[in-house]
């Protein structure tokens, strides 16, 4: 069981918290809080197996954020001392005082429990920065070698990314928690290139970001192997696939395509904040407001969302929110009909859900923290079928593996997704790849339109490391989990034909 | 990071990270920023801050073997630089001989003043928009409408140092404001945005008048199929298109056939003519209004920028000239490997008719017999590279114009097109003005832009949001 380093848990965190709560106190503020955040992060990049760029980097600091009469006030900086503390306490007063002129809405926070010293740790293994950086270059040449040495492979883009997040977080009630969370996500892309026409396709592996150390690389949680022994042949055979005729197909959905659909049309449109209007003019609304909770039909009566914190290795999962609230796992869809949101302490407060679920979040110690998604699943059908089943039961299909590009409206009713790979399904068995392949639907049309939903057998917890939301703008990452699923009747494009050639 | 470390001045910790380095070459990158914002939602206030960072980045370069090798290593705050600096020179080590090695900058022409301290901002820079702003949420509410927005203002200071003597310097301000007018229901919705250098030229009042005549013409609700359209995109939209053909437009994918710009047989579109129009798409550093960086400074390589670069002058570039596709993104390594001219990153981005000259937005609707007129474009990704297929949303106002006026409201839509494709179908190129994009502003906000007409705007489908 990994421990919180030293190295941060050294830091006068308790003088800072001190120092800064104590005058926020005497300013008159009702709530105040205080972060100090360190962020590690290396990202290595490679083309055609050799290196392009290796940075290690590192964002710390802290901040402070009140509620002073009634209005948020929030300031960040980079020392940490006890009078950075106090300036920032300061400052973040001030703020409150300039915003105050437009601030029409009292902030209330619904109340929880305090939690006094508590700690958190992720479930990783090996620190991934504790690895020499030559072993993890060597591993990343290796894999990129092996593709770049197969028959039609033209060119190799390899990455990987690597996060740990340590966070102390103490407030007026007495929380104070000191929390540390690892992420890696790796992955490599082969590209073929036919010269004679100018064509070219790629594919990337699949195996999903994960809350794991370097022992997701190195284990055997993923058959890497396998999976880039298997890309060239893949790409070859996507490259001379035939293009897809345009209509309406059941479309059998890989998790590792789903969870992206999942994410967007299920976890952003079931943000209260986005339903209330607060990410109106960027990020945008949603479709399912606040008044259609416990009546809308979000899909079908085999839809079933959660959203949850506790995931073992989620990319969300966490001991205790920025508003010092501990995770939760609740319903978000239950029998197909939308019955949560998630949600901040004020939000929380100011709608009557009694307690938040502990959805607020900063993606660094400079930024402000915001109602952020929590790991949104769709839960398997305990006794459902295998993927392999599924096929077997459609007549004229596609199913579609891997994720690639996404686009979905400001309301969460439009999207437009494409993938890795896309095979026909004709009776019942997969009857090779398809190319200039897209899948369009309005979400609840989509929903409502799942016939199958898999088995716990094909449940795959997906993820990414690159939600954005918020100005200033905020990343995050979060991991979806879902089974494989099967969708009556969806709108394929052909994107040849939409480009207008 | 920095327990009771005193801050010490960014040049001087440039100074000192050189003197520790015992590396071949050594370049540090100090940027100092600084940043104030407020946003708001339903005429109220949701968050604001005022946030203060320094970024110090170390980057040696050391014998590879067969090349030069560099590594780059980054710290927030006071880091302690003999650590910094032998961190960076142990990952230049072992990061093995380096694609994009070149010589260092050893002279620079231009720079700045090295010895000024950074040029910051704070919540102040608000002072007089926020009371603007409180006043128009009274004045909204009266109205029964409802606003949402953003405010940012970001300073940034960088400094550049080397081995090789560089001293540049250089202040970065960007700031931008974005509108969201929405009826009360939500069911009418329009936006209003603005790029800005220091919030002197902002009217809250200006912008909100422009809302306020959006949201009339939303008043008369039309429905409208799918189908290609003739639609006027006004700066804004052709500026989120055609920073994604900026980003795109780099030369090492397009030789190695991975891009709409890449040729058929191999090598690139250089020379080709993209459109028959006398469309030019140029960056410029000393732009009036639009001032960048005239020099490179980054610390990570890509084939947009290489760290062996930093320091490398940014004259002004024409990406396409009257047509025709002039220079894609190269360092200078790519470039000598190519018999290319070099063309990194610079942080605007300009198209214009001739002269920047044409008819105004205005003018160009009055000159529409039925049409739609767009107001800004969201959630735009890559649907087919060999194209560059781009699908997204029209956003915040699609209007119908008939007869040379805007006679309605339109449904909004999921657009699939190709902004290279776009440029051969213009048929009107408007006036040039300085515009924010929707969808980029995030990351960049410096963008003039001309409205165009296109004939045969392809929208996909329908999309219920407004």
């Amino acid at each position: 069981m990994p421990q919180i380093d030293t190295s941060f848990t050294d830091l006068p965190l308790g003088q800072l918290a001190d120092a800064a709560l104590s005058r926020a106190r005497d300013l008159g503020c009702t709530h105040a809080d205080l972060r100090v955040e360190r962020i590690r992060t290396q990202d290595i990049t490679m083309r055609d197996a050799r290196l392009e760029s290796a940075t290690d980097g590192e964002d710390a600091g802290l901040a402070v954020r009140v509620v002073h009469e009634g209005t948020w006030g929030f300031a960040a900086g980079m020392a940490l001392t006890t009078d950075e503390a106090v300036r920032l306490a300061e400052q973040a007063v001030a703020v409150s005082r300039v915003s105050a002129a437009i601030n029409t809405d009292p902030v209330e926070l619904a109340p929880e429990p305090a939690y006094p010293n508590a700690t958190y740790v992720s479930a990783y293994e090996i620190d991934p920065f504790t690895v020499p950086d030559p072993d993890k270059i060597a591993l990343l040449m290796d894999w990129s070698e092996r593709l770049m040495s197969a028959d039609g492979v033209e060119h190799v883009q390899s990455m990987v990314m690597l996060a740990k997040d340590q966070k102390f977080y103490a407030d007026l009630s007495g929380t104070s928690t000191t929390q540390q969370r690892v992420r890696v996500h790796p992955a490599l892309t082969a590209v073929a290139v036919d010269r004679s026409t100018g064509a070219f396709e790629t594919m990337r592996t699949l195996a999903p970001p994960a809350a794991r150390g370097w022992e997701y690389l190195t284990g055997d949680l993923v058959d890497w192997a396998q999976e880039l022994a298997e890309i060239p042949e893949l790409l070859r055979e996507k490259i001379k696939a035939p293009s897809v005729e345009a209509g309406k197909y059941d479309l059998i959905v890989d998790p590792s395509n789903l969870f992206l659909t999942i994410h967007e049309s299920i976890g952003h449109a079931t943000e209260l904040d986005r339903a209330l209007g607060y990410e109106a003019a960027y990020a945008g609304t949603s479709f399912a407001t606040l008044d259609k909770l416990g009546k809308l039909q979000y899909g079908s009566p085999l839809m079933n969302v959660t959203g949850d914190r506790n995931d073992e290795y989620g990319l969300a999962s966490v001991g205790y929110d920025d508003e010092g609230v501990a995770a939760q796992q609740w319903d978000i869809v239950k029998d197909g009909v939308l019955v949560g949101y998630q949600l901040d302490r004020n939000m929380a407060r100011l709608k009557g859900f009694g307690r938040s679920n502990g959805c607020a979040f900063a993606d660094s110690p400079g930024h402000v923290p915001v109602q952020r998604m929590a790991n949104v699943s769709l839960q398997p059908a305990p006794d459902g079928p295998t993927t392999q089943e599924m096929i077997a039961g459609v007549e004229r299909g596609i199913y579609v593996v891997g994720d690639k590009s996404w686009s979905i409206d400001m309301q969460r009713y439009n999207f437009q997704f494409t993938g890795q790979r896309f095979y026909k399904i004709e009776s019942g068995r997969l009857a090779g790849q398809l190319r200039d392949v897209a899948y369009q639907a309005t979400t609840t049309d989509f929903w409502g339109s799942m016939s199958v939903v898999g088995g716990p057998s094909t449940y795959v917890l997906g993820g990414a490391f690159n939600c954005g939301k918020a100005q200033p703008g905020q990343v995050a990452a979060v991991s979806h989990g879902c089974p494989s699923a099967l969708f009556d009747g969806v709108n394929i494009l052909n994107t040849v034909t939409e480009g207008g050639r | 990071m920095s327990r009771e470390r005193v801050l010490i001045s960014a040049q001087e910790m440039a100074e000192q990270a050189l003197s520790l380095s015992k590396a071949d070459d050594c370049m540090v990158v100090v940027t100092e920023r600084s940043e104030a914002n407020l946003r708001w939602a339903s005429n109220s206030l949701t968050t604001n801050g005022a946030m203060r960072s320094r970024q110090v980045a170390v980057i040696s370069i050391v014998d590879g073997g067969q090349g030069a090798a560099s590594g780059t290593v980054s710290r927030s705050g006071s880091p302690d630089l003999a650590e910094l600096v032998a961190a960076s020179e142990q990952a230049a080590h072992d990061a093995g001989p380096a694609e994009d090695a070149m010589p260092l900058i050893g002279e620079a022409t231009s720079g700045g003043d090295w010895s000024a301290p950074p040029a910051v901002t704070g919540i102040d820079v608000f002072s007089s928009f926020a009371p603007d702003l409180g006043n128009a949420f009274g004045e909204a509410e009266a109205g029964d409408r409802l606003l949402f927005g953003f405010a940012e203002h970001i300073v940034e200071t960088t400094y550049l140092a080397s081995s090789t003597g560089l001293r540049l310097r250089h202040d970065q301000p960007t700031g931008r404001l974005e509108l969201n007018g929405k009826s009360r229901d939500f069911s009418r919705s329009v936006w209003a945005g603005a790029a800005t250098q220091d919030f002197a030229d902002i009217s809250a009042s200006g912008l909100t008048a422009e809302l306020t005549t959006k949201l009339g013409w939303s008043e008369r609700k039309i429905d409208l199929e799918p189908g290609r359209y003739e639609t006027l995109l006004p700066p804004s939209t052709v500026a989120d298109l055609m920073i994604y053909m900026y980003f795109t437009g780099q030369a090492r994918d397009a030789d190695e056939g991975q891009t709409v710009f890449s040729k058929k047989g191999g090598g690139n579109r250089i020379g080709e003519a993209l459109t028959e129009k006398p469309l030019t798409m140029r960056s410029d550093p000393a732009a009036a209004g639009l001032q960048a960086a005239d020099h490179l400074v980054t610390t990570t390589s890509s084939p947009y920028a290489s760290v062996f670069d930093n320091g490398l002058a940014l004259p002004a570039v024409d990406w396409m000239r009257d047509g025709v596709l002039t220079n894609l993104l190269q360092t200078r390594a790519w470039a000598a490997k190519t018999d290319a001219t070099p063309a990194p990153y610079v942080d605007n981005l300009i198209m214009e008719g001739p002269g920047g000259a044409g008819p105004s937005t205005q003018e160009m609707v009055a000159a529409t017999e039925r049409g739609l007129l767009l107001t800004t474009l969201w959630y735009i990704r890559e649907v087919d590279p060999q194209t560059l297929l781009l699908t997204g949303l029209t956003r915040d106002g699609v209007f119908l114009v008939e007869n040379g006026e805007v006679t309605g409201s339109v449904n909004n839509f999921r657009f699939n097109e190709s902004p290279v494709d776009l440029l051969g179908r213009v048929s009107e190129i408007g006036r040039t003005q300085r515009c924010l994009p929707r969808e980029w502003n995030d990351w960049f906000t410096r963008t003039a832009m001309p409205t165009l007409r296109i004939p045969d705007f392809n929208m996909s489908s329908v999309s219920p949001a407004s």
